[in-house]
């Protein structure tokens, strides 16, 4: 019991300081909220295998590192040249590019190009001020803080990250990057971002949110991002976690659509020691499309869940949902996708299914579907496999001339190229893809080497 | 260019090849023919370097180098094709794109550089074409949904592709309409040359007025019973198998 005090204690001695350091700030609609959301959070602490959600992905190493807030530790000389290789060069030199270093947006990396009228990009920090009317009706409605340790932490925290706002009737063409980076300083910090996306009827977006770490070393970035779309609003999200391999990603991406909207995400995971992203889509009216695909590859020690929820709450909606895994070495992955379909929601049409490649003998995973379904006139199916790479297609490869690790790899690609396949941003596309090649390649010389 | 003396071969443990003499020279095509498990598939399957087999004796020599020292995909490289009898599917990897992957490994081994990408379309082009294959095939996932009769043409395209030096066709006339065996026949005809060899394993006499080998061998338990000329496989059409399947025990009777 002791122990359990001590690891909120890191947490909860930290918001005393942020507390002191914003007293007097005008801002007591958001200081409400976050109030709030640290007593949920000293009441919840940080989950345990006991609970069901949290069966297979155990968090004891992030509640019992004593973290330092990442917020205002400066931006650490990070330069345009460190993150280049993170950007999207050929958009984002003439798109939209946010750069959030250790949590905070720096103006200095970032950029905002042929911004329609009315688009909003920015920093939420300055969002909170400047646009209190956007925000507020949005912040914290959809991301349930009251029943999640992680997402209570961060609404505590909520300081910075992206605002990004869409009018109706608006087309942003260009895809808006949200790049965060973390530093190491040597001793383990954290970040809470917290982005707000806000798509008005009839309006269309891209956003990319990637996750990246500089240069090694423990930190903790505890994201969430909220996204409420307006009627026939269409939005593709392209999530990229690549964090460093010691670091821990927890994140939480709730998506609340309105009628006829579409609703399209992307999560690429390859980074991070633990890992655990987390979608909620709410499709709360008529005629909604919500496709959730996925691929996570890990290696070493990685251990990478994906917990997904889809909830058809009205009828005649349509969600398709395909998650990929590939594992390698000691890695674990874990995939829990759970759709509820209400009783008013009739004429639902919900498919899911989840693949996973194992490429070594101690690699590991857990996949469990979960469909809770109340109305009777629905189709739903759902799917999971669990296998290695076919010997067969092996053969087959190499009888053509093709090495045996070559064989692997390709064989390997082909499993993860249903998810690349359905990025539309080109550049982002070409980047994973080429990601994956050096990255089994890599995997393929350690183990030729030992 | 291919010498097999006394080739023993087992999956499981069971011994599936009993001892396989067989010498093709160059410029030669022979067809190997016999009943269903007499070690046919087997055979080649142990030539392209299939691991589920395991060799308990004999030896297999190709151009001079023991063949069952080398890897599947070194044997390949050496000039060594099978046209499978059941053609994997690939999901997510194109026709061309493996093609490439293909060409490119065996060019490597052989000290050349990659083939420059205008002059690999227009490879593929010429050998669409002479399979009669519609190129949209290239840029579908390997075998992915193609027809038993698409999957085997593919076979015979891809050794167009790559030219082998020894080429072995594991029933590649299995299933196929006369159409088809028609373009495959014609396809393989195409390779025929004074450097090439071509082992033709089939259980119909019917691919052979297409392909007129040079040598007819007919298999049983395990090895070769009776080897002739091209009409050996016309009097097989006419009396069957079952004259051999008499012939084996026999032979198996004055054993014991």
């Amino acid at each position: 019991m002791t122990e359990v005090l001590e690891e909120k204690d890191t947490h909860l001695s930290n918001f005393a300081r942020l507390e002191r350091e914003f007293a007097g700030k005008p801002r007591p609609w958001v200081h409400r909220i976050q109030t709030a959301a640290i007593s949920r959070f000293a009441e919840l602490g940080f989950p345990s295998n006991r609970d069901e959600e949290w069966r297979f992905t155990n968090v004891a190493p992030i509640a019992k590192t004593r973290f330092r807030p990442a917020n205002g530790y400066e931006f650490d000389g990070v330069t345009t040249k460190q993150i280049s290789r993170f950007t999207l060069d050929e958009f984002d030199s003439i798109g939209v590019v946010l750069v959030f270093v250790n949590g905070r947006l720096s103006e200095e990396l970032s950029s905002y190009r042929h911004l329609p009228d009315g688009v909003k990009v920015g920093s939420l920090a300055a969002a909170l001020e400047s646009d209190r009317d956007q925000v507020e009706p949005y912040l914290a409605h959809f991301a349930d803080y009251k029943d999640h340790g992680f997402v209570a932490l961060n609404t505590a925290f909520i300081e910075d990250g992206a605002f990004v706002y869409v009018p109706t009737g608006k087309v942003v063409e260009q895809p808006i990057h949200l790049l965060f980076v973390s530093t190491s300083s040597g001793e383990p910090t954290v970040s809470h971002p917290r982005n707000l996306i806000v798509a008005g009827d009839n309006s269309q977006l891209a956003i990319v949110e990637s996750y990246i770490g500089l240069d090694g070393g423990v930190y903790f970035t505890n994201a969430v991002t909220e996204i409420a779309m307006g009627q026939n609003a269409v939005i593709d999200h392209y999530k990229v976690q690549h964090e460093s391999t010691e670091a821990f990603h927890v994140a939480t991406l709730a998506v609340h659509q309105d009628r006829n909207s579409n609703f399209r995400s992307h999560s690429i995971s390859l980074g991070g020691a633990i890992a655990r992203n987390e979608i909620h889509a709410t499709l709360d009216a008529e005629g909604i499309e919500c496709t959730l695909n996925g691929l996570y590859m890990a290696t070493d020690r990685q251990l990478m869940d994906h917990h997904t929820t889809i909830d058809h709450a009205q009828p005649h909606c349509n969600s398709h949902e395909v998650y990929k895994g590939v594992l390698d070495g000691r890695s674990r992955g874990v995939f829990s996708g759970k759709i509820i379909v209400r009783q008013d929601a009739q004429k639902t049409n919900a498919k899911q299914t989840n693949k996973n490649l194992l490429l070594s003998a101690d690699a590991m995973v857990d996949t469990k579907p979960q469909l809770q379904i109340y109305a009777d006139d629905v189709k739903c199916t759902h799917g999971a496999t669990i296998g290695q790479l076919d010997a067969d297609s092996i053969f087959y490869l190499r009888s053509r001339g093709i090495g045996h690790e070559d064989a692997r790899h390709l064989l390997t690609c082909a499993f993860a190229s249903e998810i690349l396949a359905q990025i539309k941003i080109a550049p982002l596309r070409d980047r994973l893809e080429e990601l994956m090649l050096t990255r089994l390649q890599k995997g393929a010389a350690i183990k030729e080497g030992s | 260019m291919l010498e097999i003396r006394n080739l023993h071969a087992s999956v499981g443990g069971k011994g599936i090849l009993q001892g396989i003499d067989l010498t093709v020279r160059a410029g030669e095509v022979h067809a190997v023919m016999g009943p269903n498990g007499s070690g046919k598939s087997t055979l080649a399957q142990v030539i392209a370097g299939r691991e589920a087999y395991e060799v308990t004796a004999g030896e297999v020599i190709y151009d001079g180098k023991n063949l069952l020292e080398m890897s599947p995909e070194d044997r390949a490289r050496e000039g060594v094709f099978m046209a499978f009898q059941y053609p994997v599917e690939i999901p997510g990897i194109a026709n061309n794109a493996f093609m490439r992957a293909s060409v490119n490994a065996i060019r490597k081994y052989r000290g050349l550089p990659e083939l420059p990408f205008k002059d690999f379309r227009a490879l593929l082009k010429e050998k669409t074409k002479l399979l009669e294959m519609d190129e949209d095939l290239l840029k579908r996932s390997v075998n992915e949904g193609f027809s038993g009769g698409e999957k085997k043409r593919n076979e015979i395209f891809q050794m167009a592709v790559l030219e082998p030096k020894l080429a072995i066709l594991d029933e590649t006339d299995s299933g196929l309409d006369i159409d088809a065996l028609k373009i495959v026949a014609n396809g393989v005809n195409a390779l025929r040359s004074n450097e090439r060899a071509i082992l033709l394993v089939t259980h119909y006499q019917r691919l052979l007025s297409y392909i007129v080998p040079d040598f007819v061998h007919v298999l049983a338990n395990g090895r070769i019973v009776k080897s002739g000329g091209k009409e050996l496989a016309l009097e097989l059409e006419d009396k069957g198998y079952g004259w051999i399947d008499e012939k084996v025990k026999t032979a198996e009777l004055a054993n014991v």
